[in-house]
């Protein structure tokens, strides 16, 4: 025991100055609180599960030309339609003779890249439209309101088709065409959570230090707001994925050869039959990452939800 | 803002209603009462007798009014400016819904103190601290690891801590524990005479009112119907019924604790 002394001691140190009960500055205040939702969030193994999932992905993409077997655009008219396991092909190749397992690797850069383009702008644009009705109220509620609901009214995907037939097919149009399309939801949430602090007696306390609209909806509402739309954002991720392969899959987003995880089902539709592995491979990976996704937002609403810790 | 001819506060022939039309609810009607400069004022009755929407009436947060409300000598009209929060400030009656649950007791007090302009914000924390009575330790807490009476504590250094006149006390100790409730009495006495503060203070309990106000207004359904001192209070010289009922029912309390 008396061998190890050294180690634990510091890191347990480390452990009291994040888990004190008492901080000494504004840092560790905050510290310590991101710690406490963090070792709360390492209790659930099935967020941890998802977190991993998702790690890989992102090491995936990032180290995308070291992993590929293959280039994604090589075709090999020769090997075509080979099974998975033969040839070298691990997960088969696909009409073209590419190898599917490097279109994978490579496409996932493509499905981080619409994910994070989507959850980084759909979010803020649905809470600032939806804390300013909720706060402001009157006719600004109405109109916003409103034009929400318009939005609402049309089916996602039909909406999304519509945006990218005007704005014209490719990846930036189709995420443009999802942010378009899925900033209602939030605007709402982000509406119902001010309608429920707006009146709360903090709120009236801060107006009553003289603070105006924007301060109090910028700094003291929308604190509040976040945390139930990155749940809400975590768990339509899936969704987010799914529309971009629709997309991709009606020819609307990625356009060939772009190894596009919906283009790559699009195409192997043709074969599924007789060549299953060409369009099942990228459904599963699909699969996967809207299955990680959702896990994680399982396990943010256990940390995050604002009722709970409330008291 | 003026402080002349001694004005504290003064209201006249006050109104306030919630509604519009057949929905409207008038919660006070016809309130007049004046608290000078320094001085202290109670305002009792029951629940839903219109004696905190009074003090939302004063505050702006309740804004359907008619009437002449004054602070410190001069008339209120819809809009309160800066001069106002920087003059009038309030204490809320539940300290588990008037703290903003994702702020640290630091981040509360220098929101206030920047919102007012004041340098030396970190000298002026640790100041307040001290005077309510909260250790240096509780600075960077958060409210949820904070008892009822240290976030009353923080709610009153929060109101004081952009040094106002005026403090709006709106039954700040009936949420609290009994041995609490007389702390945080004490510490709003104490303030008072170190600072020189005018309070109105909204309660339902008498003795409270009686311990902390040297002027008492009594209220039953939207209606000042008695102003009296405390001297009188003490004595039980009341003359109108309703407040020889409420006096009644507060001595027959204090026969039974």
């Amino acid at each position: 025991m008396s061998m190890s002394t050294e180690l634990p001691q510091k890191s347990s140190s480390l452990y009291e100055w994040l888990t004190t009960d008492t901080p000494t500055s504004r840092k560790q205040a905050r510290l310590s609180s991101w710690y406490r939702s963090w070792l709360e969030l390492r209790s659930n193994p099935m967020a941890m599960f998802g977190i991993a999932i998702l790690l890989a992905l992102v090491l995936i993409a990032w180290f995308a030309p070291l992993l590929a077997p293959q280039s994604p655009f090589t075709q090999d008219l020769a090997a075509r339609l080979t099974p998975p396991g033969e040839g070298g092909y691990i997960l088969g190749s696909d009409s073209l003779g590419r190898d599917i397992l490097s279109r994978l690797i490579y496409g996932s850069r493509i499905t981080l890249y619409i994910v994070s383009l989507v959850a980084l702008m759909a979010p803020i644009v649905g809470l600032f439209v939806g804390t300013a009705a909720g706060y402001l109220g009157g006719w600004i509620d109405v109109t916003l309101m409103r034009i929400t609901d318009i939005f609402l009214a049309f089916p996602k995907l039909i909406l999304a088709l519509a945006f990218v037939s005007a704005l014209g097919a490719g990846i930036e149009n189709a995420v443009l065409a999802i942010v378009l399309t899925s900033w209602p939801p939030y605007a709402r949430i982000a509406r119902a959570e001010t309608l429920t602090i707006r009146n709360a007696d903090f709120i009236h306390a801060i107006k009553l230090q003289g603070a105006g609209a924007l301060r109090i909806i910028t700094r003291h509402i929308w604190p509040l707001c976040i945390s139930s739309l990155v749940i809400r954002v975590t768990l339509d991720m899936a969704g987010i994925i799914l529309t971009a392969a629709g997309l991709g899959f009606l020819g609307l987003g990625a356009q060939p050869p772009s190894p596009e995880w919906g283009a790559m089902i699009s195409a192997g539709r043709k074969f599924i039959l007789d060549h299953w592995w060409v369009a099942t491979m990228p459904g599963l990976a699909i699969f996967i990452v809207s299955l990680a996704f959702n896990l994680l937002g399982d396990g943010l609403r256990d940390v995050l939800d604002p009722k709970k810790n409330s008291k | 803002m003026s402080q002349g001819n001694n004005a504290g506060i003064g209201l006249e022939h006050v109104n306030v209603w919630f509604g519009e039309h057949e929905e409207r609810v008038d919660a006070v009607k016809d309130a007049g009462f004046a608290v000078p400069f320094g001085g202290s004022f109670g305002l009792v009755g029951e629940s839903g007798s219109g004696k905190s929407t009074i003090l939302r009436a004063i505050t702006g947060l309740a804004p359907d009014w008619s009437g002449k409300i004054s602070v410190l000598g001069q008339d209120l009209g819809q809009d309160r400016g800066k001069e106002f929060y920087s003059a009038v400030q309030m204490v809320f009656q539940d300290p588990y819904a008037s703290l903003h649950p994702r702020q640290t007791v630091d981040r509360v007090l220098s929101e206030a103190l920047s919102l007012h302009g004041f340098d030396t914000i970190n000298d002026r924390i640790i100041k307040i601290l001290d005077d309510v009575g909260l250790d240096q330790s509780f600075r960077f807490r958060w409210p949820h690891q904070l008892s009822g009476g240290q976030r009353q504590r923080v709610a009153i250094a929060r109101a004081l801590i952009i040094e106002p006149t005026i403090l709006l006390l709106d039954e700040p100790t009936s949420a609290l524990d009994v041995s609490v409730q007389a702390e945080i009495l004490n510490l709003l006495t104490r303030l008072r005479t170190e600072r020189g503060l005018t309070y109105l203070m909204v309660s339902h309990d008498l003795a409270v009112v009686g311990h902390m106000c040297s002027e008492i207004a009594v209220m039953n359904d939207g209606e000042i119907v008695e102003v009296l001192s405390v001297e009188d209070l003490r004595a039980l010289k009341a003359n109108h019924p309703y407040t020889r009922q409420l006096l009644d029912a507060s001595v027959q309390k204090r026969k039974n604790e």
